[in-house]
C-alpha cells in the first residue's frame, strides 16, 4: 500500500509541475503512467473516469482525485490531491510578486509564445489519446464528431453536449 | 508575501478568510464545463472583489504558470487578500464538493460498470467528452496556424507524445527551450507582428 501512495505522489507531483497550459497538456503522460506503467486500471477504465470527471462539477482536474481513490482508497485520495494540486499551487503562491515586477519585460512574452505550440500539441495528443480508448463503435466517433464540431463552432454548454452523448450511448443504438 | 495579504477590493472593505472559502465553495457546486466563466462573474461581477484589469492580470499570471488555470486563479485570489491562509482555503473550498461528488460517482461507476445499459451510457458519455477534448485542441491552436514554427513544435510534439510515447518531462525539456528561442528568433526577424514599436 505504501509503495503505491508513494508512487502516486511522484506521479502526481511531477505532472503538477508539468501541467504548463492546464490539466488537459497532460492527461497522455498520465494516461502512461497509470494505464501502461503501474496497470492499475485499462485504457478504456481511464477514459470512463476521465468523462464522469468531465461530467462533475468544478475544476477540470478532478480525474486525479477518481484515480487516488480507485487505486488506494481515501489514504490515495489525499496523497493524489495534495500531490496534484499542492506543488503548482506554491509555485503560484510564490510567483505572484515577481509577474508584478517583470511585466513589461519582452522575455516573459517570447515564453509564453513559445510555450504556446506545445501546450497545442500536447492538448492534441490528448485528445487522440482519449478519443482512440473510448471510441470502439461508428456510432461513438459520430458523437464525438459531433461534439467537437458544435464544441469549437457554437457556445452550446458542454454539459449539454456531455448529456446528450451518453443519453445517446444509453439507448444502446450502433454499440454491440 | 505580508503585502499581498493586505490588498483589499476597489470600495475599501476586507475580504475575510470565511468569505473566501464560501465564495469558492459555492463555485465548486455550480461550475459545470469549465469554472472560468462562473469564477469571473462571481469574482468580478457580484463580489467585486476584483477589478476586470486586476482579473485579467491575475488570470494572465495563472495561464502562465503550471497547473489549471482556475485552481491557480483560487490560490492567487485567496494569496491576495489573506495570504497563505486566505489561498489554502480559497483552494480547499473549491475543490471539497467536487471531490466528494467525483469519488460518489467513481463508487457508482465501479458497481455498475458491468450493466449493458451504465456500459453504453458510458460509451455515449466518453464520446462526448472526446469531442469537447478536440474542441480545445481546435481552440488553443487558433493563435498557431499562421506560424509554421508553431506548427512544426506542436506536431513534433503530438507525435512524440501521442504516437510514440515518450515520458513528458524530457519531451518537454527538449522542445520548449527550442519553442521558446524559435519564437524569440520569429518576433526579431518580424518586429512588427510584435508589439507597436513608438514609430
Amino acid at each position: 500500500m505504501s509503495a503505491t501512495l508513494v508512487a502516486l505522489a511522484t506521479i502526481f507531483s511531477q505532472l503538477s509541475l508539468l501541467a504548463f497550459g492546464g490539466g488537459n497538456t497532460i492527461l497522455p503522460e498520465m494516461q502512461r503512467q497509470v494505464v501502461q506503467v503501474h496497470h492499475w486500471m485499462s485504457a478504456e477504465q481511464f477514459t470512463a473516469l476521465f468523462a464522469l470527471a468531465q461530467a462533475a462539477p468544478g475544476p477540470n482536474m478532478m480525474i486525479v482525485t477518481m484515480i487516488g481513490w480507485h487505486v488506494a482508497g481515501w489514504p490515495g485520495f489525499i496523497v493524489s490531491t495534495l500531490a496534484k494540486f499542492g506543488p503548482s499551487s506554491l509555485v503560484t503562491a510564490a510567483s505572484m510578486h515577481a509577474w508584478e515586477r517583470f511585466k513589461d519585460r519582452p522575455w516573459r512574452r517570447y515564453v509564453q509564445l513559445g510555450m504556446m505550440p506545445v501546450t497545442v500539441g500536447l492538448v492534441a495528443a490528448s485528445a487522440m489519446l482519449i478519443s482512440h480508448a473510448s471510441n470502439r463503435a461508428a456510432i461513438q466517433w459520430a458523437i464525438t464528431a459531433a461534439c467537437a464540431a458544435l464544441g469549437f463552432r457554437t457556445r452550446i454548454h458542454p454539459l449539454w453536449l456531455l448529456v446528450v452523448g451518453a443519453a445517446i450511448g444509453a439507448t444502446g443504438f450502433g454499440q454491440t | 508575501m505580508a503585502m499581498d495579504s493586505q490588498a483589499r477590493p476597489a470600495d475599501g472593505r476586507q475580504v475575510s478568510v470565511g468569505e473566501l472559502f464560501v465564495g469558492f465553495l459555492g463555485l465548486g457546486l455550480i461550475s459545470f464545463g469549465g469554472a472560468l466563466p462562473f469564477v469571473r462573474r462571481a469574482v468580478v461581477d457580484q463580489r467585486r472583489w476584483l477589478s476586470p484589469e486586476e482579473f485579467t492580470d491575475l488570470l494572465g499570471l495563472c495561464q502562465f504558470l503550471p497547473g489549471g488555470n482556475v485552481i491557480n486563479l483560487s490560490v492567487a485570489i485567496g494569496m491576495r487578500f489573506r495570504g497563505a491562509v486566505g489561498a489554502l482555503s480559497a483552494i480547499t473550498g473549491f475543490i471539497a464538493v467536487p471531490s466528494l461528488i467525483v469519488i460518489a460517482l467513481g463508487v457508482v461507476y465501479a458497481r455498475t460498470q458491468n450493466d449493458p445499459v451504465v456500459h453504453h451510457l458510458f460509451g455515449g458519455l466518453a464520446a462526448a467528452a472526446a469531442g469537447l477534448l478536440i474542441a480545445m485542441a481546435m481552440k488553443v491552436a487558433k493563435p498557431i496556424v499562421r506560424s509554421p514554427e508553431g506548427i512544426f513544435i506542436a506536431a513534433l510534439m503530438f507525435v512524440a507524445i501521442a504516437l510514440v510515447r515518450l515520458p513528458l518531462l524530457p519531451t518537454m525539456l527538449a522542445l520548449t527551450p527550442l519553442s521558446i528561442a524559435l519564437a524569440w528568433r520569429r518576433q526579431r526577424s518580424a518586429p512588427n507582428t510584435g508589439k507597436e514599436t513608438a514609430k
